[in-house]
Protein backbone atom coordinates (compact mmCIF):
# COMPACT_ATOMS: atom_id res chain seq x y z
CA UNK A 1 0.00 0.00 0.00
CA UNK A 2 2.71 2.46 1.17
CA UNK A 3 4.45 1.82 -1.83
CA UNK A 4 1.41 2.15 -4.48
CA UNK A 5 1.17 5.62 -2.60
CA UNK A 6 4.28 6.73 -2.98
CA UNK A 7 3.96 5.99 -6.61
CA UNK A 8 1.00 8.02 -7.23
CA UNK A 9 2.85 10.80 -5.65
CA UNK A 10 5.93 10.33 -7.87
CA UNK A 11 3.25 10.47 -10.61
CA UNK A 12 1.38 13.65 -9.54
CA UNK A 13 4.73 14.98 -8.76
CA UNK A 14 5.57 14.70 -12.47
CA UNK A 15 2.21 15.50 -13.70
CA UNK A 16 1.77 19.22 -12.06
CA UNK A 17 4.92 20.47 -14.02
CA UNK A 18 4.07 18.83 -17.35
CA UNK A 19 0.74 20.96 -16.88
CA UNK A 20 2.28 23.82 -15.66
CA UNK A 21 4.32 24.11 -18.91
CA UNK A 22 1.66 23.20 -21.16
CA UNK A 23 0.26 26.40 -19.63
CA UNK A 24 2.70 28.05 -20.09
CA UNK A 25 3.10 27.18 -23.84
CA UNK A 26 -0.62 27.73 -24.26
CA UNK A 27 -0.11 31.19 -23.06
CA UNK A 28 2.45 31.75 -25.25
CA UNK A 29 1.05 30.75 -28.51
CA UNK A 30 -1.80 33.34 -27.46
CA UNK A 31 0.98 35.69 -27.65
CA UNK A 32 2.42 34.40 -31.14
CA UNK A 33 -0.04 36.12 -33.70
CA UNK A 34 2.77 39.28 -33.74
CA UNK A 35 6.27 37.13 -33.50
CA UNK A 36 8.02 39.99 -33.44
CA UNK A 37 6.65 41.52 -30.61
CA UNK A 38 9.15 42.93 -28.18
CA UNK A 39 7.04 40.57 -25.02
CA UNK A 40 10.94 41.14 -22.80
CA UNK A 41 11.19 44.76 -23.46
CA UNK A 42 6.93 45.74 -23.22
CA UNK A 43 7.23 43.48 -19.52
CA UNK A 44 10.30 45.28 -18.49
CA UNK A 45 9.18 47.44 -15.74
CA UNK A 46 12.89 49.30 -15.84
CA UNK A 47 14.04 51.67 -18.26
CA UNK A 48 17.29 49.32 -18.55
CA UNK A 49 15.75 46.45 -18.86
CA UNK A 50 13.54 47.78 -21.55
CA UNK A 51 17.22 49.14 -23.28
CA UNK A 52 18.62 46.01 -22.78
CA UNK A 53 15.60 44.16 -25.06
CA UNK A 54 16.11 46.48 -27.82
CA UNK A 55 19.78 46.14 -27.93
CA UNK A 56 21.12 49.21 -27.06
CA UNK A 57 24.37 49.70 -26.44
CA UNK A 58 26.44 53.01 -26.05
CA UNK A 59 23.87 55.37 -27.30
CA UNK A 60 24.79 58.66 -28.18
CA UNK A 61 22.53 61.79 -27.08
CA UNK A 62 21.81 63.41 -30.94
CA UNK A 63 21.03 66.73 -31.79
CA UNK A 64 19.56 65.33 -34.83
CA UNK A 65 16.54 63.94 -32.87
CA UNK A 66 13.41 66.34 -32.01
CA UNK A 67 11.25 65.53 -29.98
CA UNK A 68 8.37 67.24 -29.65
CA UNK A 69 6.36 66.44 -26.44
CA UNK A 70 3.99 69.51 -24.37
CA UNK A 71 6.29 70.66 -21.46
CA UNK A 72 3.10 70.32 -18.89
CA UNK A 73 0.89 67.99 -20.02
CA UNK A 74 -2.35 68.32 -18.14
CA UNK A 75 -3.65 65.26 -18.90
CA UNK A 76 -1.63 62.33 -18.76
CA UNK A 77 -3.78 59.65 -20.85
CA UNK A 78 -3.52 61.82 -23.85
CA UNK A 79 -0.07 62.95 -24.62
CA UNK A 80 1.15 63.77 -28.29
CA UNK A 81 4.90 63.23 -29.08
CA UNK A 82 6.39 63.03 -31.87
CA UNK A 83 9.48 62.10 -32.67
CA UNK A 84 11.54 63.07 -36.18
CA UNK A 85 15.06 61.73 -36.45
CA UNK A 86 17.50 63.57 -39.31
CA UNK A 87 20.12 61.52 -38.73
CA UNK A 88 20.39 59.23 -42.27
CA UNK A 89 19.37 55.61 -42.51
CA UNK A 90 17.19 55.61 -39.85
CA UNK A 91 16.02 52.21 -39.37
CA UNK A 92 13.84 52.53 -36.26
CA UNK A 93 12.54 54.55 -33.50
CA UNK A 94 11.56 53.65 -30.11
CA UNK A 95 10.25 55.54 -27.18
CA UNK A 96 10.21 55.29 -23.70
CA UNK A 97 8.60 57.01 -20.87
CA UNK A 98 11.14 56.00 -17.69
CA UNK A 99 8.75 56.19 -14.98
CA UNK A 100 5.72 54.63 -16.57
CA UNK A 101 5.05 51.11 -14.77
CA UNK A 102 6.28 49.66 -18.04
CA UNK A 103 8.89 52.36 -19.24
CA UNK A 104 8.61 51.07 -23.39
CA UNK A 105 5.48 52.50 -24.86
CA UNK A 106 6.28 51.37 -28.50
CA UNK A 107 8.69 50.83 -31.50
CA UNK A 108 8.56 51.72 -35.06
CA UNK A 109 10.20 50.21 -37.48
CA UNK A 110 10.91 52.19 -40.99
CA UNK A 111 11.45 50.26 -44.43
CA UNK A 112 11.24 51.35 -48.12
CA UNK A 113 11.27 54.58 -48.06
CA UNK A 114 9.37 55.63 -44.73
CA UNK A 115 11.00 58.67 -42.93
CA UNK A 116 12.29 58.98 -39.83
CA UNK A 117 9.48 60.33 -37.91
CA UNK A 118 6.65 59.02 -36.05
CA UNK A 119 3.51 60.90 -34.32
CA UNK A 120 1.11 59.43 -31.86
CA UNK A 121 -0.32 59.78 -28.53
CA UNK A 122 1.22 58.10 -24.98
CA UNK A 123 -0.13 57.68 -21.67
CA UNK A 124 1.87 59.06 -18.58
CA UNK A 125 1.26 57.78 -15.49
CA UNK A 126 3.18 60.68 -13.88
CA UNK A 127 5.68 63.32 -14.56
CA UNK A 128 8.70 61.51 -16.40
CA UNK A 129 11.70 61.86 -18.74
CA UNK A 130 10.21 60.70 -22.39
CA UNK A 131 13.18 59.03 -24.34
CA UNK A 132 13.07 58.26 -28.06
CA UNK A 133 15.36 55.95 -29.03
CA UNK A 134 17.32 56.05 -32.79
CA UNK A 135 18.37 53.31 -34.94
CA UNK A 136 20.58 54.10 -37.87
CA UNK A 137 23.48 52.44 -39.42
CA UNK A 138 23.14 49.58 -36.42
CA UNK A 139 23.98 52.35 -34.00
CA UNK A 140 22.00 53.78 -31.33
CA UNK A 141 20.94 57.52 -30.57
CA UNK A 142 19.42 59.32 -27.74
CA UNK A 143 16.72 62.07 -27.31
CA UNK A 144 15.50 62.63 -23.81
CA UNK A 145 12.65 65.55 -22.74
CA UNK A 146 10.59 65.64 -19.34
CA UNK A 147 7.13 66.60 -19.24
CA UNK A 148 5.14 67.26 -16.29
CA UNK A 149 1.99 65.95 -15.66
CA UNK A 150 -0.75 67.86 -14.23
CA UNK A 151 -3.29 65.39 -11.95
CA UNK A 152 -6.67 67.01 -11.46
CA UNK A 153 -5.17 70.71 -12.23
CA UNK A 154 -3.90 70.87 -8.96
CA UNK A 155 -0.28 71.64 -10.57
CA UNK A 156 2.67 69.83 -10.58
CA UNK B 1 -14.42 45.65 -33.46
CA UNK B 2 -16.20 47.31 -36.66
CA UNK B 3 -15.44 50.52 -34.89
CA UNK B 4 -14.53 53.07 -37.62
CA UNK B 5 -10.97 54.00 -38.30
CA UNK B 6 -10.07 57.41 -40.11
CA UNK B 7 -7.11 57.97 -42.50
CA UNK B 8 -5.91 60.72 -44.58
CA UNK B 9 -2.80 61.11 -46.46
CA UNK B 10 -1.40 64.29 -48.97
CA UNK B 11 1.73 65.03 -50.00
CA UNK B 12 4.05 67.36 -47.87
CA UNK B 13 6.87 68.26 -50.31
CA UNK B 14 8.99 64.82 -51.40
CA UNK B 15 6.97 62.34 -49.08
CA UNK B 16 3.13 61.76 -48.27
CA UNK B 17 2.00 62.75 -44.66
CA UNK B 18 -0.11 59.94 -43.05
CA UNK B 19 -2.69 60.58 -40.29
CA UNK B 20 -4.34 57.59 -38.68
CA UNK B 21 -6.87 57.56 -36.13
CA UNK B 22 -8.10 53.91 -34.58
CA UNK B 23 -10.89 53.26 -32.01
CA UNK B 24 -9.42 51.57 -29.66
CA UNK B 25 -10.39 51.35 -25.40
CA UNK B 26 -5.98 50.36 -24.89
CA UNK B 27 -7.11 48.80 -21.98
CA UNK B 28 -3.78 48.72 -19.59
CA UNK B 29 -5.30 46.37 -16.95
CA UNK B 30 -4.77 48.97 -14.23
CA UNK B 31 -8.28 50.49 -14.53
CA UNK B 32 -11.04 49.45 -12.38
CA UNK B 33 -14.63 49.67 -13.52
CA UNK B 34 -17.22 51.01 -11.50
CA UNK B 35 -17.47 47.68 -9.39
CA UNK B 36 -13.57 48.27 -8.41
CA UNK B 37 -12.86 44.89 -10.70
CA UNK B 38 -10.10 45.25 -12.25
CA UNK B 39 -10.65 45.48 -16.34
CA UNK B 40 -8.40 43.30 -18.24
CA UNK B 41 -5.30 44.25 -20.59
CA UNK B 42 -6.57 44.65 -23.97
CA UNK B 43 -4.78 47.08 -26.58
CA UNK B 44 -3.30 47.13 -30.21
CA UNK B 45 0.22 45.61 -30.56
CA UNK B 46 0.52 45.85 -33.66
CA UNK B 47 0.38 47.98 -36.60
CA UNK B 48 1.52 48.00 -39.94
CA UNK B 49 1.45 50.38 -42.89
CA UNK B 50 1.78 49.65 -46.55
CA UNK B 51 2.72 51.75 -49.61
CA UNK B 52 1.24 50.29 -52.28
CA UNK B 53 1.49 47.00 -51.21
CA UNK B 54 5.24 47.31 -50.12
CA UNK B 55 5.86 47.40 -46.07
CA UNK B 56 7.25 51.01 -44.73
CA UNK B 57 6.22 51.09 -41.33
CA UNK B 58 5.94 47.64 -38.56
CA UNK B 59 4.58 49.44 -35.17
CA UNK B 60 4.72 47.52 -31.89
CA UNK B 61 2.63 48.66 -28.89
CA UNK B 62 2.43 48.83 -25.10
CA UNK B 63 -0.66 49.98 -23.36
CA UNK B 64 0.65 52.96 -23.04
CA UNK B 65 -0.40 53.80 -26.43
CA UNK B 66 -3.33 56.17 -25.55
CA UNK B 67 -7.08 55.60 -26.06
CA UNK B 68 -8.45 55.57 -29.65
CA UNK B 69 -4.80 55.73 -30.51
CA UNK B 70 -3.25 58.22 -33.22
CA UNK B 71 -0.48 57.48 -35.55
CA UNK B 72 1.11 59.73 -37.94
CA UNK B 73 4.33 58.83 -40.23
CA UNK B 74 5.46 60.14 -43.25
CA UNK B 75 6.50 58.06 -46.64
CA UNK B 76 8.91 59.71 -48.55
CA UNK B 77 9.13 59.01 -52.59
CA UNK B 78 5.33 58.45 -52.24
CA UNK B 79 3.03 60.33 -55.21
CA UNK B 80 -0.58 60.84 -55.63
CA UNK B 81 -2.66 58.51 -56.57
CA UNK B 82 -0.83 55.95 -54.13
CA UNK B 83 -2.21 53.73 -52.38
CA UNK B 84 -1.43 53.73 -48.15
CA UNK B 85 -2.85 50.90 -45.79
CA UNK B 86 -2.72 50.53 -42.18
CA UNK B 87 -3.72 47.33 -40.07
CA UNK B 88 -3.79 46.69 -36.56
CA UNK B 89 -3.89 43.20 -34.38
CA UNK B 90 -4.94 43.38 -31.11
CA UNK B 91 -3.85 41.08 -27.82
CA UNK B 92 -7.15 40.25 -28.13
CA UNK B 93 -6.47 38.64 -31.88
CA UNK B 94 -8.78 41.30 -33.16
CA UNK B 95 -8.14 43.33 -36.53
CA UNK B 96 -8.65 46.26 -38.36
CA UNK B 97 -7.30 48.08 -41.45
CA UNK B 98 -8.10 50.91 -43.79
CA UNK B 99 -6.63 52.39 -46.72
CA UNK B 100 -6.20 55.50 -48.94
CA UNK B 101 -5.44 57.24 -51.44
CA UNK B 102 -2.97 59.69 -51.26
CA UNK B 103 -3.79 63.39 -51.99
CA UNK B 104 -1.86 65.93 -54.31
Amino acid sequence: MQQIRRRLLKAIGSVIPLAAAAGAGLLRAGDAFAATWNKAGFDAKAAADALKSLGVTGAQPSKDIVLTTPDIAENGAQVPVTVTSKIPNTQSISIIVEKNPFPLSSTYDFSSGADGYVSTKLKLGQTSNVVAIVKADGKFFTATKEVKVTIGGCGG
Amino acid sequence: MAEPMKIRAKMDGDAADVKVLMSHPMETGQRKNEKGDLVPMHFIQSVIATHNGKLVLDAQWSQAVARNPFLGFRVKGAKAGDKITVSWTDTAGDKGSIDSVVAA
